[in-house]
Order: C-alpha cells, then sequence, then structure tokens
C-alpha cells in the first residue's frame, strides 16, 4: 500500500509540465485560423474603412488624406438614399416572401413520409447546388423582354398583349431572390420543427383546438424563433446579394453591392465605393445583431 | 362514464398490434391497461385518443360511438409520457388552453385554472415556463390542463415512467387521491406491475394484442389466468407436478401432496407465490442455496426436485434456516394454482 503510494507521487510530476504545455495547445492550435481571419478579413476591412476617408479626383486618382467628401456626398445626395432605400425594400420584401412561403414549405415537408421527404428536400435543397449566376440567368431566359420563353408562350396563348416587365424591375430582382434564398429559410424553419414534440400536437387537439387553432397558438409560436433566424439569413444575403441584381437590375436599378461593385471598376472611384461597402456592412451587422437579440430575448422559453 | 370497447382492432399491415379486444370500464373506475412493451396498450390508449382509427370494432362513451368523433370533439383528458406541454406558455397558459377552447368565460376561466393548480400543489408556479420546472412539476401542470376540461375519461399513457423512483411512489398516491375525489373514469397505461397494482380498481392484463386477464389486483395477483399473468404480475414458483392414484385423487409435488381438484390428470404445472411458501415439518424437501437479507423480509433461493424456489418470509426475529440446510417447502392448497402443461411451455410464456 505504501509502495504504491511512493511510487506514485515521481510519477504524478512530470504530468504537471505537459499539462501546462496542455492548456497552451488551443492558442497554438487557432493560430494558423487566426493569422487567415487577419490577413484577409480584418486588415482589407480596416483598408476599406481607411479608403473611404481618401479623396479621389477623375485626373489625380487617389489621395492617401484624411476627409470626410465621400461621406458627405453620401449623406446629401439623394441618390444614395434612394440606392439604400431600394437596397433595404427589396431585401425586406424578399425575406418577407420566403418567410411566408418556407415556413409552410418546412412544415408540409415535416409532415410527408420518409421517402417524399428525402425527394422534396433533394428538390429545395437542389438549386444551391447551381451558380446564381445560372439560376439568375433561367429567370432572364424566361421573362427576358419579348424574347423571353415564358413571355413568348403567354403572348401566344393571348393571356397577356405585351411582354410581362420583369428585367431591370424590382419586382423581377425580388422574385430571383426569393427563388435563391428559398433554401435556407426552408432549412432553419425545419431545424426548429424537427425538435417539436409530435405529442405536443396531439394534446391542443385532446383539448379541443382545430387544425388552424394547433398552427397558430401551439406550432407557429414554437417555430417562430427557427423563422425569424432564418429570416437574418435571408436578409442579410438579400441585401448584400451582388449577382442577382446585377444580372435582373442591371445598371438600371442599383443596390448597395452593385453600386460599389461599378464605383470600384468602373468609375474607379475606389474611395466612393469603399464609403458605399463600409456603409452596407455596418447597416448589416446593426440590423442583424439587433433582431438577434430581439429573437433570443423574446423566445428564451422556446428555445433549449 | 362508461366506456366500451367492443372487438377493437388495429392491424399494421399483415401484423396485429390490437386483437379484437372487449372491454367494459365503469363509470368512476380506474382501470389499468398492464404489459410488457409492444402488448397493444398504448395502441389501444391511442385509439380511444382518437388518434389512430381502428382497423375494426368500435369504443362507446356512455352508449354513444366515439368511433367516428373528430379527438379534439371527444372531451377526454390525456396526459403524454413526454406531459406535451406547451413549452411558449406558461403554467397557466397551458392549463387555461383547453378551457379557452371551450370558451369558456375569462373570469371563470382564471377561477379554474387558479383551482386546478392548485389540486396538483402548483398554485405558485402560475407564471412558470415548462423549461424552468422539473420532471414531477411538469407532470403536475399535465395532469392539471387534462382534469381543469372536466373530461368525461382521463387517459394516462404512462404518466410517471419518467420519473425517479421516490417521486413515482408520491405522485401515485396523489393520482389515486385526486381521482377518488374527482371520481373521473381514468384509464392508466404502464408496464410496471406495482403501479398497476397499487392505482387501479381493475388491471387488464395484455399480451400480443390480446386481453389475458381482467380483474382487480388482488384477484389478478392471486389467481393469475395463464402462466403470462403470473409470471408478469410479481414473482411466482413454477414446480412440476404429478395427479396419482384415481377418486379420490392426489397431486403430488415432491413431498408434498394434496387432494386434487376433479378433472385434473396428467403431469401438471403448480404455480405457487413466494410469500406463501413457508418452512414446515411434511411438505417437499428443499436445500437452502442461497439466503439473501432484504431488511422488511428474508428472500430464500432454494433447490427442490421438481425445480428451483423462491421463499420470501418476513423478518419477524425468529430463527431462519441457514445456506446448505435442508428443509422442507409447504403451502396451502388455496394458495395454488395449477396449470396443464409441462414446466418448460409455462417458463417460455
Amino acid at each position: 500500500m505504501s509502495a504504491a503510494a511512493t511510487t506514485s507521487l515521481p510519477a504524478a510530476a512530470p504530468t504537471t509540465v505537459p499539462a501546462l504545455r496542455a492548456s497552451r495547445a488551443p492558442l497554438w492550435l487557432i493560430l494558423p485560423a487566426l493569422m487567415l481571419f487577419t490577413g484577409v478579413v480584418l486588415v482589407p476591412l480596416a483598408m476599406t474603412v481607411l479608403l473611404s476617408f481618401h479623396d479621389w479626383g477623375q485626373y489625380k486618382g487617389i489621395e492617401p488624406v484624411l476627409i470626410l467628401k465621400n461621406w458627405q456626398e453620401i449623406a446629401t445626395d439623394p441618390y444614395y438614399a434612394e440606392m439604400f432605400g431600394r437596397t433595404l425594400r427589396i431585401a425586406l420584401i424578399t425575406t418577407a416572401a420566403t418567410a411566408l412561403l418556407g415556413a409552410p414549405e418546412a412544415y408540409i415537408l415535416n409532415r410527408m413520409s420518409g421517402r417524399w421527404r428525402g425527394i422534396f428536400l433533394l428538390l429545395i435543397l437542389g438549386p444551391l447546388l447551381i451558380s446564381v449566376v445560372a439560376r439568375t440567368l433561367g429567370w432572364a431566359l424566361l421573362f427576358g423582354g419579348s424574347n423571353g420563353l415564358a413571355n413568348k408562350l403567354l403572348m401566344s396563348l393571348g393571356v397577356i398583349s405585351s411582354p410581362l416587365p420583369f428585367l431591370f424591375t424590382e419586382t423581377g430582382v425580388v422574385v430571383a431572390l426569393v427563388h435563391v434564398m428559398m433554401p435556407f429559410m426552408v432549412l432553419s424553419v425545419w431545424a426548429a420543427l424537427q425538435r417539436l414534440d409530435p405529442q405536443v400536437e396531439h394534446a391542443a387537439m385532446s383539448l379541443g383546438a382545430g387544425p388552424v387553432t394547433i398552427l397558430r397558438r401551439i406550432v407557429l409560436p414554437q417555430i417562430m424563433p427557427g423563422v425569424l433566424s432564418g429570416a437574418i439569413i435571408v436578409f442579410s444575403l438579400s441585401a448584400s446579394a451582388f449577382a442577382t441584381p446585377a444580372i435582373i437590375g442591371g445598371r438600371r436599378l442599383k443596390v448597395a453591392a452593385t453600386l460599389a461593385y461599378d464605383e470600384f471598376l468602373n468609375t474607379l472611384n475606389w474611395p466612393l465605393g469603399a464609403a458605399v461597402a463600409v456603409l452596407l456592412l455596418v447597416g448589416l451587422v446593426l440590423i442583424v445583431v439587433g433582431a438577434n437579440a430581439l429573437v433570443e430575448r423574446r423566445y428564451a422559453e422556446v428555445s433549449p | 362514464m362508461d366506456i366500451e370497447l367492443v372487438s377493437l382492432t388495429k392491424r399494421y399491415g399483415d401484423t396485429v398490434a390490437v386483437d379484437g379486444i372487449n372491454l367494459k370500464i365503469r363509470s368512476g373506475s380506474y382501470c389499468c391497461l398492464l404489459g410488457p412493451s409492444g402488448c397493444g396498450k398504448t395502441t389501444t390508449l391511442q385509439m380511444i385518443a382518437g388518434f389512430l382509427t381502428p382497423s375494426r370494432g368500435t369504443i362507446r362513451l356512455e352508449g354513444r360511438d366515439l368511433t367516428q368523433v373528430h379527438p379534439s370533439k371527444r372531451g377526454l383528458g390525456i396526459v403524454f409520457q413526454s406531459y406535451a406541454l406547451f413549452p411558449h406558455m406558461t403554467a397557466a397558459e397551458n392549463v387555461a388552453f383547453g378551457l379557452e377552447m371551450q370558451r369558456v368565460g375569462k373570469a371563470e376561466r382564471t377561477e379554474r385554472v387558479r383551482a386546478a393548480l392548485a389540486m396538483v400543489g402548483l398554485a405558485a408556479y402560475e407564471d412558470r415556463h415548462p423549461r424552468r420546472m422539473s420532471g414531477g412539476q411538469q407532470q403536475r401542470v399535465a395532469l392539471a390542463r387534462a382534469l381543469v376540461i372536466r373530461p368525461s375519461v382521463l387517459l394516462l399513457d404512462e404518466p410517471l415512467s419518467n420519473l425517479d423512483a421516490k417521486l413515482r411512489e408520491e405522485m401515485q398516491i396523489e393520482l389515486r387521491q385526486i381521482q377518488r375525489n374527482l371520481g373521473t373514469t381514468t384509464i392508466l397505461v404502464t408496464h410496471d406491475q406495482g403501479e398497476a397494482l397499487s392505482l387501479s380498481d381493475r388491471i387488464v392484463v395484455m399480451s400480443k394484442g390480446r386481453i389475458e386477464q381482467i380483474g382487480t389486483p388482488q384477484d389478478t395477483y392471486e389467481r393469475p389466468a395463464s402462466a403470462f399473468v403470473a409470471q408478469f404480475l410479481g414473482k411466482t414458483n413454477d414446480f412440476s407436478a404429478r395427479v396419482e392414484g384415481a377418486a379420490p385423487a392426489r397431486i403430488v409435488v415432491g413431498g408434498w401432496s394434496a387432494p386434487a381438484p376433479v378433472g385434473v390428470r396428467g403431469p401438471v404445472t403448480v404455480s405457487v407465490r413466494p410469500e406463501r411458501i413457508g418452512f414446515a415439518q411434511d411438505g417437499l424437501p428443499a436445500r437452502v442455496a442461497a439466503r439473501i437479507f432484504q431488511g422488511n423480509h428474508w428472500l430464500f433461493q432454494c433447490e427442490t426436485e421438481c425445480g428451483p424456489a423462491i421463499v420470501v418470509r418476513p423478518n419477524d426475529g425468529l430463527p431462519q434456516p441457514g445456506e446448505g440446510e435442508a428443509v422442507r417447502l409447504a403451502w396451502r392448497q388455496d394458495d395454488m394454482s395449477i396449470r396443464d402443461g409441462s414446466l418448460s411451455a409455462g417458463a417460455a410464456a
């Protein structure tokens, strides 16, 4: 007994050194990722913020000074207010549309039997496997003026007399964005539905609730956190979307992302483009963080 | 209210989950469906609740056919195994939900919710959400929610199986008291024989979709109708026995014998509960293989020529036989049930 105790003492001493080393190991392990994050996110971000305070002229190019010219221009020129307003409006309508269509879709999906659920889940996720550009060009092919396939068909059937306006309209951008964003909403709501105790609906039924009441009073409040987190994802992706507004909206219907792109690559006014990009980022972060805090406080009892 | 099941059947493809059961439950009684998992007891309850449609047969409540009535219109109170509380509502809101569905006025609703929560001892927890409550408290909310609508029948689906042993015992007593006070016809589904014995007026033992026996707890325990019931409800000793002689024939278990009932012949199996066997001067010779002290009683594992035997004796302070000692086992003739067939068949069931 005593022999075992004495032999265990020296054995215990060396273990403290590896233990100390082990406690520092996580720091070393995150270092590569941290360096990558700093190198490709933080530094360029700081440079973009700095860039937004620089001056620019048609002939003198970028001048590394610190002035508020770009910010003043954005604040005073109503063009920017209209453009940011349009970005916000498109993102909000897209979010509302995906929620209204996606939540019932997820509910129906969740009630399907195994095999059908697999097929329809694939159908919903399928679009994610195709490039956004290809999907958006598909809409352009269908509704692109009088040459669009769907427009031609509808006109030859006599349903409409002139092609449906789709390209370069806000409606067109919203429709295409809803199509692109739908999987994110469906998956988010579906995850919330998976946590639902199936007996809860039976319990409500036994207490005399009809199907509509069960949906409204029992199911919906419980999947609301899923709908709202889906909405946060869809909103931030839609507000910063580039490919879809670029193809459907084109030059005529600019949103923040396409405007920043044009300032950088066409006008070559990098500082102004940087200011637009920074404003979009700050606005999005504020909205998303605020909405998230609201969701967490409001639905603390529902989410486990 | 009286509830009656008439040749109730549920089939899933080729498998029969519930096989034409007939059962009549008297108003105000506490009936227990008891059986191992897969015996069809939960399926039966789900059919009564209306969540499953029977393949055949009818369910009658006070003579009225319930089979075609939608579950939301049956007016039954159900306590689920998982409690199935609404997690986004407080305890009071959970209980109030059924009253809201019945369009009970706000003042009366508040009053009845308060009374229901007080009845289950949760008066102080009105504004608590289920996630912030313990399992026992959630269970009480579920019970209050089911009872507040004054259901014609209360259905309990393994309501205590998620509680720890001590709490389960407390809740058993409480459940029984509440049921007695309200006089609500209650159907309890459980696989726990202790729960069934201590709670119910009548036990319905089920196996493989059929009813094995219906009776009071005492009846079912003391006069099991089949080997299955004897094995499932408590412990029992099966001895292989002979019937010797004719008019008067005697049933012989090793050194123990008694007059055989008329008509019994051939090799039979006799079944005796461990607590009904005593040590005596005459009887079945046995050897004590192990003696286990269990506080208020002793448990003896014995070996006999007719098979192993378990004997339970109260710890009455008198000297008890020790391990390895030769003893003789005896029991009263009334304490024994006789079954035909070999011992192996009885043990397999």
